[in-house]
């Protein structure tokens, strides 16, 4: 089955199996390994990255549903030489430990602060109940997100 | 947060590692692959006992693209031995612990649902799973022994272990303990179940084994928290390899919480099968997988008693527990509830005499092993269970009932009757400061406001210690360890100046990257940035023995200090030749070696490239080159201990729990990085806190995990849980050159019981079973028991 | 998962004839149930037939009726002004279920073709007597749900929208389950023509009404009129999570908190 796709800015035609996941054409075909799979019954988030604008679990998604969807990965974000500000807060607050949710986490927190009015710690944690940190324990993240929704 | 400029020791040096994982850079196990790979999926037993009639792999080997399919007959045919478990407990009689044979892939007999019976590899893995679904496996499904409690009345599930007992520990002074309980004034008993924990690191397990023909080298690729040991263990007791001839790389590892410390069947199948098939042969276990495979954690049935005088001297203390250590003995599993446990049981207090007995069973079920805390939070449970009911037994302020049996500062060193000495510690100073942040004089008012609501409010704490820094070998060796517990580093300095530090410690997500590359930086006097720090891989370091047991700083950091040292002394002696005089009369400081009293000195730069390009050195004195290595062993271990306080209210009409307050205060000893000392508070926390209110790992009566995911295992999210109040008091350990205690595990082993006697104070209960959920509140209020629409 | 053939049907024809002509086809929505299904092997269809690009079947109209096309997804019923307008209810449920990123996937036709007993917006179509229209005909909501995971579609029948009445006011109160975030017990409690609807999910098989509560409503919506009254628990769900008596206690209190919201 043939796919065709914007990942990142860049346009892709690739030739899939039917049953190929998002997640895998991205980090199979595509060599994009930030994002990472953490469960296989759709609940941990790691996976996340957003398509046609919307956070969502590229694990729960077949590749041929995103045919022709503009998908962004936590490699199109920022670079190590400029940060999305989501990054930058993720590192400022020490959010991350193991790094393997952070992905997941800094893409639906990205999402989480452009798709809300009047973010405070009890809608960052409520909006970030699909993502699993095993690590941090949270209170870091959340931090991190009110602090970067001040210079997003 | 606390802030301190600079990149040195006491400074929140952001982390040099982070730049890769927040742009998606990390390189995790299922982020590597192998030319010509292959893919591996395991046959899992579906029963969680059952004997093994007959594997028919005709199916799976006709599955196009399915290369080889192995049973655990093949492996023992090529002489791959059981997995081993490396620390070996003696029962009260004298008699040796027994442990039953533990083929890495069953042969006769499976024990527990999801243990791999089988492998199927294939070109890719799809082929791999349709492979494994095409086998048919003739199985006779037998009873399963499932609860620990009554296990030793049970079928006998291993030919070797009568009555399903592994050994009948016992520890401490029974004779005086009895003599203890019978002059006391008052007595509290508890029964506890400490429930069983599924580690659930967000990284799965996963393996990729390579063979090299012309070289007869074995390369294994795995997320593991020690590399070194997984190499030590595959090769001189399974024999997958000779030691000279195996490399175990663990590159960025997501989480491990204990779960990756063990010796799996997983690694150990696709080192081998990769022999066989002549190709690298990949496995990434998918979560299903890891809720059955990787061991579990907890899972104690205790009876406790405490003896107190009337004015609440703890008088003495009996415990006694049953263990489960699942179907087989895991690496490390013997050793959790007895010396991690038993050894505990003082708590930061003089009880003088304590007496535990354990007994550990096998049952059908996944393996049990140490998961952050490793005992300690199972000891510290049952001590500030009993603390927290004595004080409402006996109409005390529980605060006070601490206070009034704390070892006090001047009593340092401390030799507890279960056998540990605590070097330091000022357990009032930490208490004082969590009353402080909890506002504990204004407790009643607070509570009284949420009773006004139709609330129910509760106040718990948890005054817990831990030993840490595993281990002093020569005590470790004693008590019955398989292997030394020191740690190795090397310091390299570049012919250019900055410095490679190898450690034989393993970052799973602590940053040490950045807390190693700190203390180097500030020892040696160099730019942070210039030190580069390498774990990971058993082919570029020396032999070392990992992160766990909160060691990483308390034993790997002072390795790496003593390297760091032979370092500045070797520097001397280069600058003593420059300047034609003795190395006693050269000073350092602040990266500069400067000769005593003159205007003469060198930068540490300079004194690099002078080692590399040595002129005129007298060779017999004085080596070229600036590169050492160290071997720490430490002399004990350290002892963090804190007081946790959780302040909880509970909504009577479904029996939800929610915590309103959080106070942690800690003696880590001194800190390298506070920034990165609160985050794993925090993350500890959570570990504890899930214990009490959400996590429970469940199987029904036939052996099947009832909780086996993401929908039904509750894993704390980030709604579940408060932002924490995190503070710090110190007494420096006396012991290590860092004066660190290690602080990875502290939050896991306080903050369950400080929940839970919150909990219990709300609902005036005594006792209640982890976790304590909703519904089970709910029942604990009488919920079931009364009318459904009662308000 | 198992291989299968991939299909993205242009129209409601061209869907009902690619499901006919496969062996074992199914109809794919927003996917969060089964893609996880599939990645599972819990089932093997030979064709997925997916709907997302039939035109026509996403979309929201407010009018004298709230009707949302069955490709909706749910963080689109949440955050669309018109329906909290006029069913804040309805917003409020939508903005519940799952996750944020399943609700920006996961779809109200794909929920409610699934009878998931869990599932929050089978207790708004029951409550509110919605009307599920088909590529067949048109089904009332109360008649839509038969048993756990069983609905009254036909065999290939395409759920186009769902057509909720308006009502004059309408709470909904759920109870999670803390692992998977499904409703252990969701309550949507509505005044609608004049009489009090209650759609209880996550208690049952399926989304059923409440008698008992809708009884002790029909004086009036107070949270006082739910004092002392009880659900059966007799065919409730019983799990590790929650027992059949605890839901039945849980049915009572979520009705009394939409009523209270309600009242406040």
């Amino acid at each position: 089955m043939e796919v065709t796709l914007t990942v990142n800015g860049a346009d892709h035609t690739l030739d899939v199996p039917d049953n190929a996941l998002l997640v895998e054409l991205l980090r199979e075909r595509l060599n994009l390994t930030g994002t990472h799979v953490g469960c296989d019954t759709s609940q941990c988030g790691a996976c996340v990255v957003h398509m046609d604008g919307r956070a969502v679990k590229s694990c729960t998604v077949l590749a041929g549903q995103a045919d022709g969807a503009d998908v962004t990965t936590i490699e199109g974000i920022g670079t190590a030489d400029a940060l999305h500000p989501m990054q930058e807060a993720f590192r400022e607050c020490h959010a991350l430990q193991c790094g393997f949710c952070t992905p997941g986490m800094i893409m639906a927190a990205i999402d989480l602060v452009q798709t809300s009015d009047d973010l405070d710690e009890a809608a960052v944690r409520d909006g970030l109940e699909g993502n699993l940190c095993r690590c941090t324990g949270y209170h870091n993240i959340v931090r991190a997100v009110l602090s970067a929704r001040d210079n997003m | 947060m606390s802030e301190t400029g600079g990149t040195g020791i006491g400074a929140s040096v952001r982390r040099k590692e982070d730049v890769r994982f927040i742009t998606g850079a990390g390189n995790y196990m299922d982020d590597i692959n192998q030319p010509g790979q292959t893919y591996a999926v395991f046959l899992r037993s579906p029963h969680a006992r059952a004997k093994i009639l007959g594997i028919d792999a005709s199916g799976a080997l006709a599955t196009p693209g399915v290369v080889a399919v192995f049973t655990g007959a093949d492996l023992a045919a090529d002489g791959i031995g059981d997995l081993p478990c490396g620390w070996l407990v003696k029962s009260r009689d004298g008699s040796d612990m027994i442990q039953p044979p533990h083929p890495p892939i069953a042969v006769e007999r499976v024990n527990y649902v999801g243990e791999p019976y089988g492998i199927v590899i294939a070109e890719t893995l799809q082929a791999a799973r349709d492979g494994a679904e095409a086998v048919v496996t003739d199985f006779e499904d037998l009873p399963a022994v499932v609860d620990a409690a009554t296990a030793t009345s049970g079928d006998q599930l291993h030919e070797s272990v009568p009555n399903n007992r592994c050994y009948d520990w016992e520890f401490g002074d029974q004779a005086a303990t009895e003599a203890a309980f019978a002059q006391a004034a008052h007595v509290t008993s508890l029964d506890i179940v400490n429930n069983r924990l599924i580690p659930n690191a967000m990284e799965p397990r996963a393996a990729i084994g390579c063979y090299e023909a012309a070289s007869g080298d074995y390369t294994l690729y795995m997320n593991s928290q020690n590399p070194h040991l997984e190499r030590l263990v595959l090769a001189a007791f399974v024999q997958v390899a000779p030691e000279s001839k195996l490399r175990v790389v663990s590159p960025d590892v997501g989480g491990g919480f204990g779960s990756k410390i063990f010796v799996y069947a997983e690694e150990t199948a696709v080192t081998w099968a990769a022999g066989k098939v002549r190709r690298p042969v990949k496995w990434v276990a998918d979560r299903s997988e890891s809720f059955l495979g990787d061991c579990h954690g907890r899972d104690h049935v205790t009876h406790a008693e405490l003896a107190l005088a009337d004015d609440g001297e703890f008088l003495g203390m009996r415990v006694a527990t049953t263990a489960n250590m699942g179907a087989y003995l895991s690496t490390f599993a013997s050793s959790v509830p007895t010396y991690l446990y038993g050894t505990l049981l003082a708590g930061q207090y003089r009880t003088p005499a304590i007496y535990v007995e354990v007994q550990s069973v096998f049952t059908n079920t996944t393996p049990v092993d140490a998961y952050r805390g490793a005992g300690r939070p199972e000891a510290t449970y049952v001590v500030e269970r009993l603390v927290e009911t004595a004080a409402r037994e006996l109409g005390m302020d529980p605060a006070e009932l601490r206070r009034r049996n704390f070892i006090q500062p001047d009593q340092f060193p401390y030799e507890t009757p279960v056998a540990l000495t605590y070097d330091t510690g000022d357990y009032e100073a930490s208490l004082d400061r969590a009353l402080e942040h909890i506002d504990y004089a204004r407790f009643a008012a607070r509570r009284a406001e949420s009773e006004a609501l139709g609330r129910k409010r509760g106040i718990g704490f948890s005054s817990y210690i831990e030993a840490c820094g595993l281990a002093p070998s020569q005590v470790a060796l004693s008590l019955g360890a398989g292997v030394g517990l020191f740690e190795s580093a090397e310091v390299r300095v570049n012919v250019t100046g900055s410095v490679t530090v190898i450690t034989g410690s393993h970052s799973h997500g602590q940053g040490h990257e950045t807390t190693f590359a700190q203390v180097v930086s500030e020892k040696l006097g160099i730019p942070f940035e210039n030190v580069e720090v390498v774990h990971g891989d058993s082919g570029r370091g020396d032999y070392g023995l990992g992160t766990y047991g909160s060691r990483s700083i308390a034993v790997g950091g002072s390795a790496i200090v003593k390297a760091a040292d032979k370092i500045i002394a070797k520097g001397k002696k280069i600058v003593a030749h420059n300047f034609e005089t003795t190395d006693d009369r050269i000073d350092f400081e602040d990266g500069v070696f400067s000769e005593q009293e003159s205007n003469r000195s060198m930068e540490f730069g300079e004194v690099a490239f002078a080692a590399y390009v040595p002129a005129n050195f007298p060779l017999d004195e004085l080596e070229p080159g600036l590169s050492e290595k160290a071997f720490y062993d430490p002399g004990n271990f350290t002892y963090p201990a804190g007081t946790h306080v959780c302040e909880v209210e509970i909504d009577p009409e479904t029996g939800t729990v929610e915590i309103v307050d959080f106070v942690a205060v800690d003696d880590f000893g001194l800190i390298i990085n506070p920034m990165i000392v609160e985050g794993q508070v925090h993350g500890g926390l959570v570990q504890g806190i899930g214990q009490a209110l959400l996590e429970h790992g469940v199987y029904d009566e036939s052996g099947q995990l009832v909780t086996g995911s993401y929908m039904d295992y509750c894993m704390p999210r980030a709604d579940d849980v408060p932002s924490f109040t995190v503070d710090t008091t110190v007494t420096p350990c006396t012991h290590n050159p860092l004066g660190v205690k290690g602080c990875g595990e502290a939050g896991a082993i306080g903050a369950t019981a400080a929940v839970m006697n919150a909990v219990t104070d709300a609902l005036g209960v005594k006792e209640l079973a982890m976790p304590a959920t909703s519904e089970t509140v709910w029942n604990a209020l009488g919920g079931s028991g009364a009318a459904s629409g009662a308000a | 998962m198992y291989r299968f053939n991939y299909h993205r049907a242009s129209s409601l024809a061209q869907a009902a004839e690619l499901r006919s002509g496969a062996d074992d086809g199914v109809f794919l929505a927003g996917g969060m149930t089964l893609i996880p299904t599939l990645k599972q092997r819990l089932a093997a269809p030979t064709d997925v037939v997916d709907l997302a690009g039939i035109e026509g079947l996403s979309g929201i109209t407010v009018g004298d009726t709230v009707t949302v096309g069955a490709m909706t997804p749910h963080a689109d019923v949440a955050g669309s002004a018109a329906v909290q307008g006029a069913i804040p209810a309805l917003a409020d449920l939508a903005g519940r279920i799952g996750d944020a990123h399943v609700r920006n996937r996961g779809t109200i036709g794909g929920s409610i073709a699934n009878s998931d007993p869990a599932a929050d917006y089978p207790a708004a179509v029951v409550a509110l007597n919605a009307t599920v229209h088909t590529d067949r005909r048109d089904i009332a909501g109360e008649d839509f749900f038969l048993d756990l995971f069983e609905t009254a579609l036909e065999p290939g029948e395409i759920v186009t929208s769902v057509e909720f009445p308006v009502p004059a006011r309408a709470a909904y109160a759920k109870f999670p389950n803390p692992a998977s975030r499904y409703a252990i017990v969701g309550v949507m409690v509505a005044e609608l023509d004049g009489a009090v609807r209650v759609g209880v999910t996550g208690a049952g098989p399926c989304a059923f009404r409440s008698a008992e509560l809708e009884a002790a409503l029909a004086g009036g919506l107070s949270a006082a009129a739910l004092d002392g009254v009880s659900v059966p628990d007799g065919n409730l769900n019983s799990d590790l999570h929650a027992s059949a008596a605890y839901r039945a206690h849980l049915v009572a209190v979520m009705a009394r908190r939409a009523v209270a919201q309600l009242a406040g």
